[in-house]
């Protein structure tokens, strides 16, 4: 087991991300951030939390999405559902996807088809905690990257949050 | 996440958490259909036959919509149209179906347990869309997420099941059903139409008196009279089972509370119920129409995903 983010680095890399999604979507006007169920939510909630610290008057358009019904192996076994909630249109606005650990690229996958379902964006953007590079199986890419890491398939990135862990930091495990 | 059972052919070989499984999947089913694209891709790669031996309105319609919500492939057989009209047994017609690579039998049939019979000799996964006088579960699961929806549970919860409960295959999944979830049941109706053991057997209060049964109840789910399953005089007309068991507004305003006034259709109006109460705001009427679409898929998607893992 090593540690690849502490609690402090977490702190510091979450308020830099937040840093460039403002950079990039300077009044968050036709921006809304979505995050991915069900462990991504921990991470595009304190994005928002920290985004709203630092943008107190505007209300910032945030919703929640379960790609289970999309996923290419229900066949090989089911998944427990999550909650979808986008209560607003995305037609035409910059989305930006929030997911804790990109690593094949299915879950983007499927979360891009979820999402045109729910109209059509005028941009989709993608920021993830972790990015496990190296070893995607389909060609996608983030735009925002908490950290890079190089990583082995027997290897497994566990993101612990406080408040549902017991501790708040990033793990590689063997 | 799993089913304990490879078919759906009762609600009585359900567990309770089978049950619980199936109405948390519909609340985010019910999610789907509010969306601008009311579709998921869910199961694309699977074929369903809907195989209708009986007439039907709502089931099939509410079933084979729920297969185009899920992208299955559907194939529609009403067997007055087909050649079970030249003498094809069940399972003949069924094994010469199946041969075309279909996945899952959704079958509705006028013999009780046609069913459970089709499953102890076909591979593919079957759903009781009704068989005879025996079971509805479908309709009993979207009823139970009905009462959910508008009551918060079902435990503790008050249901009354008024009319044909002799021959209504809606009353008997729904009372299994109630009965597993911690709901409380009584049956209501003349005493002819009520069967003599029903009480013993499985455990619900009866009731004669249909004006005592509302009062009772926090849900009133009312049934048609089947005459067509009715092949002896059980009372002697129609005008006179309505003076006695019919609901109007006039009885649920005079009742000192507001009950929940359920029926799985088709409505006899003027018979069972009035137009007034039957278009009353207790009324859920067309709320359980539009939940089965949820029930339905959440159904389809249980039995059909983790197939590969099951084999």
């Amino acid at each position: 087991m090593k540690t690849i983010l502490s609690k402090a680095q977490l702190a510091i890399t979450i308020k830099r991300l937040s840093n460039q999604l403002l950079e990039n979507h300077l009044s968050l006007k036709d921006t809304v951030l979505i995050g991915i169920q069900p462990r991504g939510i921990h991470f595009s909630d304190r994005i928002v939390k920290e985004l709203s610290e630092q943008t107190p008057t505007i209300k910032i358009k945030y919703g929640k999405l379960d790609i289970t019904f999309y996923r290419d192996d229900v066949r090989q076994g089911l998944h427990t559902l999550n909650h979808t909630d986008i209560p607003f249109s995305i037609e035409n606005k910059n989305v930006v996807l929030i997911d804790d650990v990109l690593y094949t690229g299915r879950t983007i996958r499927a979360a891009l088809d979820a999402l045109l379902d729910f109209g059509r964006p005028a941009k989709v953007e993608l920021c993830v905690l972790i990015d496990r590079r190296f070893s995607r199986q389909l060609p996608i890419q983030p735009d925002y990257v908490g950290k890079a890491i190089d990583s082995i398939i027997s290897q497994k990135v566990i993101v612990f949050w406080k408040g549902k862990d017991q501790i708040e930091e990033v793990q590689l495990v063997e | 996440m799993q089913l304990s059972t490879k078919h759906l052919l009762g609600i009585k070989g359900l567990l309770p958490s089978d049950i619980q499984l199936i109405l948390d999947t519909a609340t985010q089913f019910k999610e789907v259909l509010q969306r601008p694209i009311k579709k998921v891709p869910t199961l694309r790669d699977v074929t369903i036959v809907n195989l209708f031996f009986e007439n039907s309105t709502r089931t099939r319609i509410s079933f084979e919509l729920a297969e185009k919500r899920l992208s299955a492939d559907t194939i529609n057989f009403t067997a007055s149209a087909s050649s079970v009209t030249k003498g094809e047994s069940l399972l003949d017609t069924v094994n010469n179906i199946l041969s075309m690579k279909v996945d899952m039998v959704v079958m509705r049939h006028s013999a009780s347990g046609a069913p459970h019979f089709l499953s102890q000799h076909i591979p593919a996964a079957i759903v009781n869309a009704g068989d005879g006088i025996n079971e509805h579960p479908t309709q009993a699961l979207l009823d139970a997420f009905s009462i959910r929806e508008k009551l918060g549970s079902l435990e503790g919860k008050k249901i009354a099941i008024i009319g044909d409960i002799m021959h209504s295959r809606v009353a008997l999944s729904n009372i299994y059903l109630l009965k597993k979830m911690g709901a409380e049941i009584m049956v209501a109706g003349p005493p002819t139409l009520i069967p003599v053991y029903i009480k013993e057997a499985l455990g619900v209060q009866v009731e004669y008196n249909l004006k005592k049964a509302l009062e009772w109840c926090d849900v009133a789910n009312v049934l048609r009279i089947q005459l067509e399953r009715q092949n002896q005089v059980l009372f002697s007309s129609l005008r006179e089972y309505s003076l006695a068991y019919g609901i109007n507004k006039k009885i649920l305003d005079d009742l000192n509370k507001e009950i929940i006034i359920m029926h799985p259709g088709p409505i006899n109006r003027g018979v069972e119920l009035s137009s007034d109460a039957a278009d009353s705001k207790q009324s859920i009427i067309l709320q359980q129409v539009e939940n089965g679409v949820a029930i339905r898929m959440a159904v389809l998607y249980l039995l059909a995903g983790g197939k590969a893992e099951a084999n």
